[in-house]
């Protein structure tokens, strides 16, 4: 991981393009040219673009059509009882809150277990008696109707139990909530600010920030017949143009904050969720133990296209990360010249 | 209606007494519950608000034996055309002893604008140890066409900070609020969305 | 004991003192007979039932397979905001306000609502509100797509439709407001002569303890609302950052409105349970008081608990740990409460009528929502799961088998008193079995959808998720198509095919209901009836 090119996990995308973009979009502040503006936020626009796209694709996109029914129509049929009885059929399935890859992650999802044991124990308890009820007191078997209505040594045992169960219960989440509010030292600040429909990433005091929005691929899939079947495009609306870079083993503080309306920052690998909001600077942060790609999207209602905004985090070694963040930099100080000299 | 009981309170009675407790609710909801929450968040420093006006009664005595970091973040609301930025984005200073911090902020049109800055500290612990003296977020900025305009806050960061922060961020958003003066108190329309409806009021 | 009175018009003709229903639109426009009126609700509550589900229908559908076939992302959102405001302000609370108006002066011995008048009034303002919130679908800029929980700033994005969302929004709080002091002073005052309050029922009681809680967070909202209003038009900063707001404060007045919302929706359910267990285990209701104790201390709870929702805005650490004790705090009435109507079931000689079955299936299924939400109280493990599917599949739970469930147990238990006659018990089984398994087939899958990472609220999703989407999406068709079922049922009864009903219906029920005739006559308790021993709860 932390030896051979850095780039080589940035999704086949050719370092002039993505300098292009960072050029483009680079300070928030400024007046954005038109295209780049709609870009981003007018999918019209976007669709308009597409449009001739897809002209120019006419004769792949008619098989790529007669091949999404013919998927649709098989998943109909398959979909449904194939999948209910294996549950393991399909790789992707995920059935469970990830354990991620931080030290908190895997304490939350301790926790998320302990407590779904708890109702489990509870739901055998409860269901049990109501089932052994409804199949022993029922007048079909001849059951005579007691006349109890008070007990209040039962009535007392069954509020005190589940006090005691809860404290349990609430007990070890709040050690972990204390860490989870504990952002001192970051080897490393992130200031993510949430747009619509895109995320704003900038390296506190490093120079390199830049715009990360849903990868072209799945873009031209997400439109109402594209043609393309979203089965085919590799992390379909969960992939991006330019992913989040952070080093292997380091704290990294996320400082959110929002654009226009409310987002939110979901990787639940890093067990991250937390609002963006205008106007306000909300902080959490992370320590990803294991190099990779993680996941993440938009939490939070922002409108049209918020199911299009995903977060993807890349985690590399140290190395890897700071010939990253050097190319990024010189990248930013060819765009900050080239802004002088317009001036 | 016979069965009403005598010690009751008439139906006419109970009514408007129950109206009353709705309207109640309502001034409540208005009237009570925002200014409670400003109070709330004063005290807890939640949502890492500051306070809108100049502290008093500051002295600025620095605690040479404790450093702090002090990070800067800016941003511009709704794509608003200005070019905003902190003069440094980090410093290192001592509780309790007085500081000044530049921005500097340019106006990317050729019209005349008003911007307000509306300033957020992480984390939201320390908001209520953030003292300003003096700082453009006091009242709402007016520029000229294509001004640029450099703009400093006075603070002292109280020696009574918590130690469990080494850190402070402030940020500063900042909200185009229109392009003349009278305009200045009025929130931003949202409807508005982007720069395309700015610059024509 | 059961003298089946088999014309409902033998009480409607009977006397010139006591007249009829009027005749025609008049009878209904000018309604102020209590049972008119709450005929009124639960027909008006069941076509913005299917309203609502036609749009959840929308949703599922477009959700079948990843990518986008039907609707565009937009109208989703619209889609998702309208279903939620219907069915919470207009399939539900019009129906539980439905039933208070049939039974609770029935229950107590009282001839009417206490203000006929008013409860007219409150009744047409529905539709009305409505009308107006359906209409916005026809707006520039489409229906409110911002969630029912109308944050801003994203609701000031609202195209046209933003102030009637306010003003059907504000129509509706009045009618509930209305409709809440109705039931209050009805309550209070009307109760026949013997009836002390500890000896009410628990579908009274019950109501009693919602209408409290309409009454003091409607206006909350309505304030929350009318804050909305005047940051979009007149100038006012509440909740824009620009001038000093903060919207987060929304989402505190909005809960504070919105959590005692989720308990105005699922108490009368628990009263409408806590008589119909009794009735089919032919066993008194176990722990009368302390059911009372549990319904108030829930509500109380309600009122503290409310920034639960809100654990990922940014929240100090004490605000945290407060929400989250105060949170599981809840479980403890709520548990009670399972455990007596568990007891009540115990020992007894229960059959497994319609009614119980739905009850069953409400006690079987709320608690399931209720672990869930046990579950989202843990403050980490809330991170994870806010503003998932996990989330989705929790609320539906504790609202469609817990809150619908109890509504249609009520109709199969009451309406043979409401018509006089029975529905069809084979066909009212058939229902609740399609229903039980179809809502688990659309709403458990949710659960792992959400704690793999699927965010909710949106038109679209990766690929990985696709196989559950899939099985959700049959389930709702399934559960939306088997509630044409009930329709038919409901109408057979209403064109008086099936089996007569007697005086009593059930086998030796408890309560007041049971002392009139079936169908219930147009005026009933004219003189208030001695409660005896037989009809008095304690």
């Amino acid at each position: 991981m932390q030896a051979g090119d850095p780039f080589s996990k940035l999704r086949g995308v050719p370092i002039g393009v993505r300098q292009r973009r960072t050029q483009a979009l680079n300070f928030p502040g400024k007046r954005l040219s038109d295209d780049d503006w709609h870009d981003g936020n007018c999918a019209n626009y976007i669709l308009r673009l597409d449009g001739h796209k897809k002209e120019n694709a006419s004769a792949q996109w008619h098989t790529a059509d007669c091949l999404s029914e013919k998927l649709m129509i098989r998943k109909i049929l398959t979909g449904a009882l194939t999948l209910l009885a294996a549950g393991t059929a399909s790789a992707d399935w995920e059935l469970n809150m990830p354990r991620g890859v931080t030290e908190l992650s895997a304490a939350t999802q301790d926790i998320h277990m302990v407590i779904f044991w708890w109702c489990v124990a509870i739901a055998v308890v409860v269901f049990g008696a109501m089932i052994y009820s409804i199949f022993m007191h029922r007048k079909s078997k001849g059951a005579v109707p007691a006349k109890f209505s008070h007990n209040m040594a039962a009535e007392v045992i069954w509020t005190a139990i589940p006090v005691v169960i809860l404290i349990v219960m609430a007990v070890p989440s709040a050690e972990l909530m204390i860490k989870l509010e504990d952002t001192r030292d970051p080897d490393l600040t992130v200031v993510v600010t949430g747009y619509q429909w895109k995320w704003h990433y900038s390296y506190q005091g490093e120079d390199v920030a830049f715009y990360s929005t849903l990868a072209r691929a799945s873009q031209a899939a997400r439109r109402r017949d594209s043609g393309i079947d979203p089965e085919t495009v590799e992390n379909y609306l969960l992939d991006v143009d330019k992913p989040l870079v952070v080093p292997v083993d380091a704290k990294v503080r996320i400082l959110l904050t929002s654009n226009d309306v409310l987002h939110s920052w979901w990787v639940s690998d890093l067990a991250i969720k937390k609002d963006a909001i205008p106007g306000f600077m909300n902080e959490t942060w992370f320590k990803a133990e294991v190099p990779g790609i993680y996941r993440g999207q938009c939490a939070e209602l922002c409108g049209m296209d918020h199911g299009y905004m995903p977060i993807v985090v890349e985690v590399v070694g140290q190395e890897a990360f700071d010939a990253w963040l050097l190319n990024e930099k010189g990248a930013v100080t060819s765009v900050a010249s080239a802004e002088g000299d317009l001036r | 209606m016979s069965n009403k009981k005598p010690e009751s309170v008439s139906t006419n009675a109970l009514t408007a007494r129950l109206l009353l407790f709705a309207a109640g609710m309502f001034v409540f909801g208005v009237f009570v519950l925002p200014p409670v929450y400003d109070v709330f968040c004063e005290v807890t420093g939640l949502g890492g608000k500051t306070k809108g006006q100049a502290a008093e009664n500051v002295v600025a005595v620095a605690d040479e034996s404790r450093e702090l970091s002090l990070e800067f973040v800016t941003t511009v609301n709704q794509y608003a055309p200005w070019e905003f930025r902190p003069a440094v984005e980090k410093m290192t200073i001592h509780p309790g002893g007085l500081y000044e911090a530049m921005f500097v902020a340019q106006n990317l049109t050729d019209q005349f604008r008003v911007a307000q800055a509306v300033p957020s500290v992480a984390p939201a612990q320390a908001a209520s140890y953030f003292k300003k003296l003096d700082c453009f977020c006091f009242s709402a900025q007016e520029f000229l066409p294509g001004e640029v305009k450099e703009m400093p806050v006075r603070f002292i960061v109280d020696s009574d900070l918590p130690d469990f922060i080494d850190t402070i961020t402030l940020s500063y958003t900042f909200f185009d609020t229109g392009g003349t003066t009278d305009d200045a108190a009025m929130p931003e329309n949202m409807d508005h969305g982007a720069d395309s409806a700015h610059g024509t009021r | 004991m059961s003298t089946a009175v088999l014309d409902g018009h033998a009480a409607d003709d009977s006397s010139e003192h006591d007249h009829g229903p009027a005749k025609g639109w008049r009878r209904w426009l000018y309604a102020t007979n209590h049972k008119d009126i709450g005929s009124m609700y639960l027909i008006f509550s069941l076509l913005m039932f299917f309203f609502g589900g036609s749009m959840a229908l929308v949703i599922r559908t477009e959700l079948f397979t990843p990518g986008l076939q039907f609707i565009d992302p937009a109208f989703f959102n619209q889609m998702t905001t309208m279903h939620a405001l219907i069915m919470v302000f207009g399939a539900v609370m019009p129906a539980f306000v439905g039933l208070a108006n049939w039974m609770i002066p029935l229950m107590i011995g009282a001839p009417d609502m206490a203000l006929p008048r008013m409860n007219n009034w409150s009744f047409w303002i529905l539709p009305v509100a409505f009308t107006i919130l359906a209409s916005t679908l026809f707006m520039p800029g489409g229906a409110p797509a911002s969630g029912w929980t109308m944050y801003p700033p994203l609701v000031l994005q609202t195209g046209d439709a933003f102030p009637f969302l306010i003003f059907s929004v504000h129509l509706m709080g009045i009618s509930s407001i209305m409709g809440a002091i109705n039931v209050i002073v009805t309550i209070i005052n009307m109760r026949a002569p013997d009836m002390s309050l500890l000896k009410m029922p628990m579908f009274v009681w019950t109501w009693l303890i919602t209408a409290y809680l309409l009454l003091a967070v409607m206006p909350v909202l309505a304030g929350g609302v009318t804050m909305l209003l005047t940051d979009q038009f007149f100038g006012t900063s509440f909740f824009l950052a620009a001038g000093g707001g903060d919207p987060v404060m929304f989402q505190h007045i909005f809960w504070f409105f919105g959590h005692p919302e989720v308990y105005i929706m699922i108490l009368p359910a628990f009263g409408v349970v806590s008589e119909i267990i009794p009735t089919f285990s032919r066993k008194p209701l176990f722990g009368h008081d302390s059911m009372v104790y549990a319904a108030s201390s829930i509500a109380f709870l309600s009122f503290i608990v409310w920034a639960h929702h809100m654990f990922t805005t940014g929240m100090p650490l004490t605000g945290q740990m407060f929400f989250m004790f105060s949170t599981l705090l809840i479980a403890v009435p709520t548990g009670v409460k399972v455990f007596n109507w568990m007891a009540t079931m115990w020992k007894g000689s229960m059959t497994f009528e319609t009614p119980m079955l739905f009850s069953l299936g409400f006690l079987f299924l709320f608690t399931i929502g209720g672990f869930s939400g046990l579950m989202l109280a843990i403050v980490p493990a809330d991170i994870q799961y806010h503003d998932s599917y996990f989330v989705v599949a929790h609320f539906h739970y504790v609202l469609v088998p817990g809150s619908i469930f109890g509504l249609m147990a009520a109709v199969y238990y009451w309406i043979p008193k409401w018509t006089g006659y029975f529905y069809n018990e084979r066909l009212g089984q058939i229902h609740f079995w399609l229903s039980t398994i179809f809502v688990n087939v659309t709403f458990f899958p949710m659960h792992f959808l959400g704690l793999a990472g699927m965010p909710r609220r949106i038109p679209d999703y990766s690929t990985q998720f696709a196989d559950f989407n899939s099985i959700a999406s049959i389930g709702a068709i399934g559960f939306g198509f088997s509630q044409l079922l009930f329709v038919y049922i409901v109408f057979q009864c209403v064109r008086k095919k099936g089996a007569v009903a007697t005086q009593e219906v059930w086998d030796n029920p408890q309560g007041l209901e049971w002392t009139v005739p079936s169908p219930a006559p147009y005026h009933t308790f004219d003189t208030p009836p001695k409660v005896t021993a037989e009809t008095a709860f304690s």
